[in-house]
């Protein structure tokens, strides 16, 4: 389980997270909501260590690693893997090289078995041919799915996505939203999901956070989250549409 | 003269507090040194090494020309000329083969590093890397260090020999020297220790490139701005850290 115990972040005066608490289950898909610069994405970078909190703990697994090493924190991160938003691939690397590089970077396995494994995880996320192709003769959604495909190549435990489907059209984002289904299902991970895409957030998530104002408005399961009557909930659901009696239309 | 006062005291605090985060980034490298990727190494090195050659020939090649052809009037006029190979030989040796070459792969070679490097930090590659339990001081910044400790003295002798020549050439055509008497002088006058002590300046040199360079890189601000602005900073804090080195390790070498 990872949780987030009485996080601050704060870059001087500008606080990002006011005093958070949040609990992640293990095997849950949990949607974290809000809207841009509201500190979504801090979050993720929390859990995986790749920033510090201001205040607060962070637990994994009952561990606390507020104050890891980055060598301590490395072993940590070894069963996470993160999706970010504009993938980050390494372009001077093929697609295939790309997905093996924690395997050649971590495992000490054959060449042949890494190829395979490669090729596996290609499959999964649907790019077969890609292997030999180049980041940048890749689209935006493709470049996701390579992104998710060297996510899971160590076959971590926990993966956070970071705008998963940002910038993709609605039926590109919509194969995003069922391959993290897929792999949720598949490798029974814990995953954390940024995204301010409400049909992706109903899409893949068991619960849902909504974050405004450096604290959480509400946490709760998809559905106690669709039919709040917080107006700043709604209105961020439905974008702001109000229908003539006042509410915000479903 | 208060403003200037102020540029300079803020100069001085600018080299410090860049001497300060290079050191640390020196002892992280050294401490992440075992984890060296040969693999990566070698290929910086080839990038480094052998596609620097060109470059490093003519600047070398010119720099003994001309040095030749200025100081051989004066020589002439006072019958000194036999000893035209052994200053060519010591200056190259001691400092304008060691000076020039770290120049030179600070231009070429520490831009395109902070250049390539920047582009990673902005695109979020480095913190990919980071998340895949991958120290990037380790993978990115180890190699290029090696490569440059290694390299540029590497460099520094090649523009040793070719500066020499250079200075040769235009000795025998221009001013009429006999081959045995440019020669004779080089071996009269030049001491190992001259060409030695200017190959660890080199490694010096290259030492500070690499950890310039790659300093720079892994902390340009966003966007393509960002990356230029570290692609000048880093080629600029090289040159002057180059010749604040050289100055300090002439005072302890010689």
């Amino acid at each position: 389980m990872i949780r987030l115990q009485d996080i601050t972040v704060a870059y001087g005066p500008r606080v990002i997270l006011n005093h958070i608490n949040l609990d992640i289950h293990d095997g849950e898909t949990l949607g974290i909501l809000g809207a841009s610069g509201s500190g979504k994405s801090t979050i993720l970078r929390l859990i995986i260590g790749l920033q510090k909190p201001s205040g607060g703990h962070i637990f994994i697994d009952g561990q606390d690693i507020t104050d890891f090493t980055e060598d301590e924190m490395d072993q940590v991160r070894l069963h996470m893997g993160m999706v970010f938003q504009y993938s980050a691939l390494f372009d001077s690397m093929s697609v295939g090289e790309n997905v093996a590089f924690g395997l050649r970077q971590h495992r000490k396995l054959p060449e042949e078995e890494i190829r395979n494994i490669v090729r596996e995880k290609l499959h999964l996320v649907g790019l077969d041919h890609a292997e030999d192709m180049m980041p940048n003769d890749l689209s935006g959604g493709m470049k996701k799915r390579v992104s998710l495909a060297r996510a899971i190549a160590l076959e971590p435990r926990v993966i956070l996505y970071d705008e998963p489907t940002a910038g993709l059209d609605p039926l590109r984002s919509m194969d995003i939203n069922r391959l993290i289904v897929t792999t949720q299902r598949q490798l029974h991970t814990t995953s954390v999901i940024v995204t301010h895409d409400m049909e992706s957030a109903f899409f893949v998530a068991d619960r849902l956070a909504y974050l405004e104002d450096g604290v959480f408005r509400l946490i709760a399961d998809k559905d106690t989250f669709r039919d709040s009557p917080d107006e700043h909930i709604q209105r961020f659901i439905h974008g702001g549409l109000m229908r003539q009696d006042g509410r915000y239309a479903p | 003269m208060q403003g200037l006062l102020e540029r300079v005291g803020s100069f001085t605090l600018h080299i410090f507090e860049k001497v300060g985060v290079l050191s640390l980034l020196f002892l992280e490298t050294l401490r992440q040194m075992p984890k060296i990727q040969r693999k990566l190494t070698i290929a910086q090195m080839a990038h480094l090494g052998v596609n620097s050659l060109p470059i490093v020939s003519l600047t070398l090649l010119f720099a003994g020309m001309v040095m030749t052809l200025q100081i051989v009037d004066i020589l002439l006029r006072y019958g000194a000329q036999s000893t035209l190979g052994g200053i060519m030989s010591v200056a190259m040796g001691r400092e304008l083969g060691p000076i020039l070459t770290g120049v030179v792969v600070a231009g070429r070679v520490g831009a395109a590093m902070t250049a390539e490097l920047g582009t990673m930090k902005v695109t979020e590659q480095i913190d990919a890397l980071r998340c895949m339990a991958v120290n990037p001081v380790a993978y990115l910044v180890v190699p290029r260090f090696a490569a440059c400790v290694t390299m540029v003295p590497l460099l520094a002798f090649y523009g040793y020999i070719i500066g020499t020549a250079g200075g040769y050439a235009v000795a025998i055509l221009s001013a009429g020297l006999t081959h045995f008497t440019y020669m004779n002088s080089i071996e009269m006058f030049t001491d190992v220790s001259d060409v030695v002590y200017g190959l660890i300046k080199a490694m010096f040199f290259g030492g500070i490139i690499a950890l310039v360079a790659c300093h720079e890189g892994m902390t340009a601000k966003s966007g393509a701005e960002g990356v230029g602005q570290a692609t000048t900073r880093s080629v600029v804090t090289s040159i002057i850290f180059i010749f604040i080195c050289n100055y300090l390790l002439s005072i302890i070498l010689y």
